[in-house]
């Protein structure tokens, strides 16, 4: 099973209004300065990349290092145009892919 | 004269075994002594990062496992209502073994012979994650174990190693928890050491942890022996741990530094 | 019992517990500073701006004046509209003064944003002044900064 995230949009929004994206992923953040319990380092591994597309089209992208916390949270908003889907995708350091996805419905 | 001392001794040992030492009135929760900033974090269930092994375990409990092919959801069908206040009960007496099991072991004993599947270990994601969606489940609901009959000899093992000292540094948990509550050491300030957050996410692990590894962090602050997670005198401690903290809300999975 | 006064060497007792603690905690207690708002000096940020001068007062950086621990501490950006067309954010850098990798984020609006507020959580190796640099499309800049007064320092550099 992949690590796991969370994603909170509302459910209807007003097309032209800015809407709250909530997301938070599970990833440790190593920050590569780390040791496991033998002693041995534990590489550098945050997630560098992570992008939002609104129906295909990029609207947030963040380029997250190791002065982001464990299990990153972010907020922030995109504007309603159409009804449809909000993907999210994000890449760490070791090559290791994550997605996630939310529907919304804009009136008006 | 002295048989009065005598009653009166005997009296006061009979009340210390049966009342906390901290009266319901005072009892508070570890998180009221947390900052604005991490209060904010628990109570937020979007901001609260032990919210996300909530729904792996969520996921957990849907997905068949081991040579039984049973999902958790197959025997347990709705778990907001089969799982409501399982969490509060616990630790107790299993009824086949006699022994005292956390909600850890009560899972794992699932995992083994309902699903037929091998144990998770301790601290794995798994079990947090499963025990953090069975605790979730009871939420707000007040702790209640029970401490009567075959629980009583476990109940007075725990009580025993709270009040007893260990390590290099010859402390008992009372001597932090019930002497010194409410004051800064250092950075922290000590809280009453109740378990109602656990399985909690602290700041410092940067990951969910259960509430035999906070206890652990104390015994390795007072440089004492360790106590392995499945060590019957950690539970009975736990047991012991949540009869103190008689009535206060499960916050699992609570935000800790 | 007074509750609400930290702990003193007054018995052996006291003592026990206090050695005990440092033992709890992982305190690397810095001293907060106290300076006019400026930009702190940080070698990637002066790349970043490349001798360009940022204005101050409508970007605004939120983090706590004291922080319980470095690990994950709250972190808000905002920056009020309206924006003119061609005027909107396009990125916003977040820069630290202690943390050993200095650039510590960066986030971008492929399309102009309605609203400007990020929220996430940071790690702070002790106490410092954190900036945020905004830039719009038509190339301006725009700076906040904020002090922040660690306890527990996050442990960012292997000490
Ligand atoms: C030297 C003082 C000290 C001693 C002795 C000590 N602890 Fe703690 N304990 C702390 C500190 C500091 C914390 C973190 C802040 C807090 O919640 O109190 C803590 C936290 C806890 C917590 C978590 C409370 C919460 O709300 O998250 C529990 C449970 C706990 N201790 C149990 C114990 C037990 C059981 C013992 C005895 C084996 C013990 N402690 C001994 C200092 C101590
Ligand atoms: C094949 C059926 C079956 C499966 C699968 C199963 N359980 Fe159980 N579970 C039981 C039975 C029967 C009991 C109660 C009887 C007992 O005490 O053994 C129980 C008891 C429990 C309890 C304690 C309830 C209480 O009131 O004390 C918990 C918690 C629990 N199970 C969780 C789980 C979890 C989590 C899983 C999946 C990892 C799981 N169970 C899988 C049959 C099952």
């Amino acid at each position: 099973m992949a690590a796991g995230s969370r994603v909170q949009v509302p459910t209807e929004v007003r097309r032209g209004e800015p809407f709250e994206v909530k997301i938070s992923v599970r990833h440790p953040m190593e920050t590569g300065f780390r040791v496991d319990d033998m002693g041995k380092p534990i590489a550098r591994n945050t997630i560098h990349e992570f992008i939002c597309r609104y129906n295909g089209t990029p609207v947030f992208a963040a380029n997250l290092g190791s002065g982001i916390a464990a299990n990153p949270y972010l907020r922030f908003f995109v504007t309603a145009l159409d009804s449809g889907e909000l993907k999210f995708e994000w890449v760490d350091d070791a090559g290791e892919r994550g997605d996630a996805a939310a529907t919304l419905r804009v009136t008006g | 004269m002295r048989i009065g001392i005598l009653l009166l001794a005997l009296l006061a040992g009979n009340t210390f075994a049966q009342t906390p030492a901290i009266p319901a009135s005072e009892l508070r929760s570890g998180v009221s002594f947390g900052s604005a900033e991490l209060r904010a974090m628990q109570s937020d269930d979007f901001a609260n990062p032990g919210m996300l092994w909530v729904e792996r375990g969520q996921k957990l409990w849907q997905t068949p496992v081991g040579s039984a092919g049973r999902a958790c959801a197959s025997c347990h069908s709705d778990a907001s209502l089969a799982l409501k206040g399982v969490a509060a009960r616990y630790p107790v007496v299993n009824a086949s073994d006699r022994r005292v099991i956390d909600l850890e072991a009560r899972i794992n004993a699932c995992r083994t012979s309902q699903q037929k599947a091998p144990a998770l270990a301790a601290e794995s994601e798994d079990l947090l994650a499963l025990t953090a969606f069975v605790a979730h489940q009871s939420r707000g609901m007040p702790l209640a174990v029970s401490i009567s009959d075959s629980a009583r000899a476990f109940f007075d093992q725990g009580r025993d190693f709270y009040y007893a000292r260990h390590g290099q540094m010859d402390l008992s948990c009372a001597d932090c928890h019930e002497h010194n509550w409410g004051r800064k050491l250092l950075a922290e300030t000590i809280s009453q050491g109740h378990p109602n957050a656990y399985p909690a996410y602290r700041l410092e692990w940067q990951s969910l942890g259960s509430l035999a590894r906070r206890i652990r962090a104390c015994l390795f602050g007072i440089r004492a022996q360790m106590l392995a997670s499945d060590d019957p005198q950690l539970t009975a401690l736990e047991l012991f741990l949540a009869w103190r903290a008689d009535g206060l809300p499960v916050e699992a999975p609570g935000v800790r530094r | 019992m007074k509750r609400d006064e930290p702990l003193t060497v007054a018995s052996p007792l006291r003592r026990r517990i206090i050695v005990a603690g440092a033992a709890l905690a992982t305190t690397r207690a810095l001293p907060l500073r106290a300076e006019p708002p400026a930009l702190p000096s940080i070698p990637e940020l002066d790349a970043y701006l490349a001798g360009r001068k940022p204005e101050f007062g409508r970007l605004l950086l939120d983090l706590p004046r004291l922080a319980d621990d470095g690990n994950a501490v709250t972190m808000r950006l905002f920056m009020p509209g309206p924006f003119a067309p061609g005027m909107q954010v396009t990125s916003i850098a977040l820069f630290s003064e202690k943390n050993p990798v200095p650039k510590m984020a960066q986030f971008d609006f492929p399309v102009a944003p309605a609203k400007v507020e990020i929220e996430s959580r940071v790690r702070l190796a002790g106490s410092q002044r954190v900036a945020a640099i905004a830039t719009l499309a038509d190339g301006a800049l725009h700076a906040a900064t904020a002090d922040v007064s660690v306890t527990i320092a996050a442990c960012l550099d292997g000490s």
